[in-house]
């Protein structure tokens, strides 16, 4: 959700149960414009809270000019001090993939786990123990990128995409109509398209270059991964992730509210094929 | 010449387009009075947008007043729905019965928690927590509520459920009570027609584990009663209390919630009942689970001759504490152990007091001192299961593979001296009390699954059962190729010949 509208965003989103404390909107409201100032961005987006043990974290990004371009992300511990955190690479998301259980809410505190390495030495080869460490910074890294990834949606039309390649913020965006709103199909992954190059031309057909140049839900991976709900009458339309719990995206049709928040645990819902 | 290729000009952009019967030039000069009109900031950057709203204009629909539009149509209902939530009952409304009323109110204060919760970070918006709030109210009109109290919000795929929970007035559920006892008794002849039916089949060896009678209501899980609805203003709908085997089952499944209490539960091993048996047993768990409150705002309630029940269960009767000075917030963060749980913990068994399967049915309640004695010599003995008793502090839960199972907070580190100690669940993501010294409450808003380090796995099915003893009478023969077909007619030729010859005497050997 915009840094900017947190307060109206908070509101929206409020169904999910979890918001913030007064302190913490105020102090996030002061901190979130000197990020946006000292950083240079151009949109500053409150990610969202990581529910840890000890302490949570607080999760801000900043965007640049072109929306789709690698975002950066910073995270807090008490909504006034952010600091940056590295982008997350192949190499984190190899390291963090065998860590489990909750966050501890320390950045330095290290989870231990053993792994058997197969090690030459000269014909035989040995299996061989090792603890391997990995910081909580890390595994922080690669678990908001991997819900970025995932769950990160907006509506179609809000973003376009100029024939000379980066994607802006759509000035005339003014809603998804009622209908549209109750149709998965209408809802984009925030990311650069991965499914839609494998498309066929027949399926491509009918999409428009500069509003269809993401992935739509429609086709997401377990089938009915999305819970998708009209509150308030028909005036707020809210998607929950079913597979990463506690991500909520709201749109109030026809205005340009919209946005997400994740405020969980930190942790992918593998059991999802056992629940439906 | 100007003039001629001024007029060249218009006349080319007046041509209308063959395929959507449009003309440049009135496209263009619609698009700039729009521009007019409206004077957007740094128009020539969304003039591509604007060029396709005009044209886009063309396609919507102009509906005349005998079409209206349906999908508009929910929207209103709800707040129809809601309206009547905010009309007030009795306008004639005598003073006097408003006071009793108010006197009397057995609402919750839902704005003040809600207040506190804020404070924690958790809880629904302020405008729809109000509307919970008349929504309660209008639950606590209609039914004969002693106690009420708003449990919680469970999240599902279709819709939500809010739950409230309520204990009746005395003496106001019996109807109800009657009523199930006669569906039981109608199962129970369902089950035994089915018996004399199969009495020629041969019978199964499998004998069903004895069912273990559900807790008597006000007792146990089924303490309290628990109402839900999908939104407020919808009807509130009363959950069926819970039986044992439920909650038996509902800890070995994980299940999405739909938001239909009537949906089928699909699940391995089979849960007894539909969505609104699964609810009802999460609920119970969650509430056993997490219902905490300070250490001193309930005691032990004076004990009347009910000796007996506390050697089956521990007690299970408290009340509150009128001398509970309160409890420093700084402390209530520091130490777990000055919370304490005030819902009784569920047993294995799915029951809170313990029920012994093996007892006899006839010598059920007369005869219980001599049962107790020979259950000591019973090969069928089971040993009592035990929880902890009512009360006791939540530094004993048990941890999460090294987790603690619950995680304390100050509200706010920059005003201390006004904040207030919250307590979050880590076993029940979701499970949050609060406690500003005097006051607490606990609320839950979630999905309502326990939390597990490792994924879920089913159980597995049970053992296939043994094959039918292989003898001699299923065993199958090979069958007997060309030559020994031959061997076999030749054979049987030769006792012709002998049999003509040697007539009867021999016969009966050959054949054998």
């Amino acid at each position: 959700m915009d840094a900017e509208s947190l307060l109206l965003s908070l509101e929206l989103a409020s169904g999910s149960g979890q918001g913030l404390s007064p302190d913490r909107r105020a102090s996030l409201l002061t901190s979130l414009l000197l990020v946006k100032r000292d950083y240079r961005y151009d949109r500053v987006l409150f990610w969202g809270r990581i529910l840890g043990i000890v302490a949570d974290y607080y999760i801000a990004q900043g965007l640049s000019e072109d929306q789709l371009a690698p975002r950066k992300t910073l995270y807090s511990l008490n909504c006034t001090d952010w600091s940056l955190l590295p982008p997350a690479t192949e190499e984190t998301m190899a390291q963090t993939a065998m860590v489990k259980g909750r966050f501890m809410g320390d950045p330095s505190h290290e989870y231990e786990h053993t792994e058997i390495q197969k090690v030459n030495e000269g014909e035989k080869i040995f299996e061989e123990e090792v603890v391997v460490q990995v910081k909580e910074e890390t595994r922080l890294v690669s678990i908001i990128d991997q819900i970025d990834q995932a769950v990160a949606i907006i509506p179609r039309g809000a973003l376009f995409k100029t024939p000379f390649g980066p994607s802006n913020v759509n000035r005339t965006f003014e809603g998804l109509s009622l209908s549209e709103a109750k149709k998965l199909s209408s809802y984009f992954h925030f990311r650069e398209a991965i499914d839609l190059k494998n498309k066929t031309l027949l399926e491509k057909a009918d999409l428009d270059p500069s509003l269809d140049f993401m992935d739509s839900l429609e086709h997401d991976i377990p089938k009915g991964s999305w819970s998708i709900q009209m509150e308030r009458g028909n005036a707020l339309v809210v998607l929950r992730s079913l597979l990463w719990p506690g991500l909520t995206f709201y749109h109030a049709p026809r205005t340009k509210n919209y946005g997400y928040i994740y405020v969980g645990t930190g942790e992918k819902n593998l059991d999802l094929p056992f629940m439906l | 010449v100007l003039e001629i290729a001024i007029q060249n000009a218009k006349a080319y952009l007046l041509r209308t387009s063959s395929k959507s019967g449009l003309n440049l030039y009135d496209h263009l000069s619609n698009v700039l009075t729009k521009i007019l009109d409206e004077r957007p900031e740094n128009a020539v950057d969304i003039i591509e947008n604007i060029s396709q709203d005009v044209k886009m204009a063309h396609f919507s629909k102009k509906l005349d007043t005998l079409q209206n539009e349906n999908e508009l149509l929910p929207m209103y209902e709800i707040a129809e729905m809601q309206k009547t939530l905010f009309l007030q009952g009795n306008l004639e409304g005598a003073d006097q019965e408003l006071e009793d009323e108010i006197a009397e109110s057995s609402l919750p204060n839902v704005m003040e928690s809600a207040f506190y919760f804020e404070q924690a970070g958790v809880g629904l918006g302020t405008d729809e927590t109000y509307r919970i709030f008349l929504a309660l109210k209008q639950l606590t009109e209609t039914h004969p509520i002693q106690r009420c109290r708003f449990w919680g919000k469970i999240l599902g795929i279709e819709r939500n459920y809010i739950v409230a929970e309520v204990e009746f007035r005395e003496g106001e559920d019996e109807e109800e009570v009657e009523e199930e006892e006669v569906a039981e008794e109608r199962d129970n002849e369902a089950i035994e027609a089915d018996e004399e039916e199969e009495d020629e089949l041969p019978k199964a060896f499998y004998k069903p584990p004895p069912t273990i009678p559900k807790e008597e209501n006000r007792t146990g899980a089924n303490k309290y009663v628990y109402f839900v609805c999908n939104e407020p203003g919808r009807p509130w709908v009363k959950l069926p209390s819970v039986m044992p085997a439920q909650i038996v089952i509902a800890r070995k499944i994980k299940k999405f919630f739909t938001g239909r209490l009537d949906a089928p539960i699909l699940s391995y091993p089979p849960f007894p009942g539909n969505e609104s048996n699964y609810l009802r047993a999460q609920i119970a768990r969650i509430s056993a689970g997490t219902h905490v409150s300070p250490l001193g705002f309930f005691q032990f309630g004076e004990e009347e001759g009910e000796e007996e029940e506390e050697v089956e269960g521990g007690r299970d009767s408290f009340e509150e504490n009128p001398d509970f000075e309160g409890i420093q917030v700084m402390d209530l963060v520091e130490s777990l152990s000055n919370w304490v749980h005030h819902v009784q913990h569920i047993l294995p068994q799915g029951r809170c007091n313990w029920f012994n399967p093996v007892q006899k049915d006839e010598e059920e309640e007369e005869e219980e001192d001599e049962e107790k004695e020979e259950k000591g010599e019973d090969p069928d003995y089971i040993e009592q299961e035990v929880g902890p008793p009512l009360l006791t502090p939540i530094s004993e839960d048990l941890e999460i593979q090294n987790m603690p199972a619950w995680t304390t907070r100050l509200s706010s580190n920059l005003i201390p001296q006004y904040a207030i100690a919250v307590l979050r669940s880590n076993l029940w993501p979701g499970a949050y009390a609060f406690s500003n010294g005097k006051k607490f409450e606990n609320f839950y808003i979630g999905w309502g699954h326990k939390y597990s380090v490792d994924n879920y796995t089913p159980p597995v099915p049970p053992p296939v059962y043994q094959e039918y003893p292989s003898g001699p009478e299923i065993t199958e023969m090979d069958d007997p190729d060309v030559e020994e077909e031959k061997a076999f007619r030749a054979a049987q030729e030769a006792t012709v010949f002998a049999a003509e010859e040697n007539e009867e005497t021999e016969e009966d050997e050959d054949e054998d």
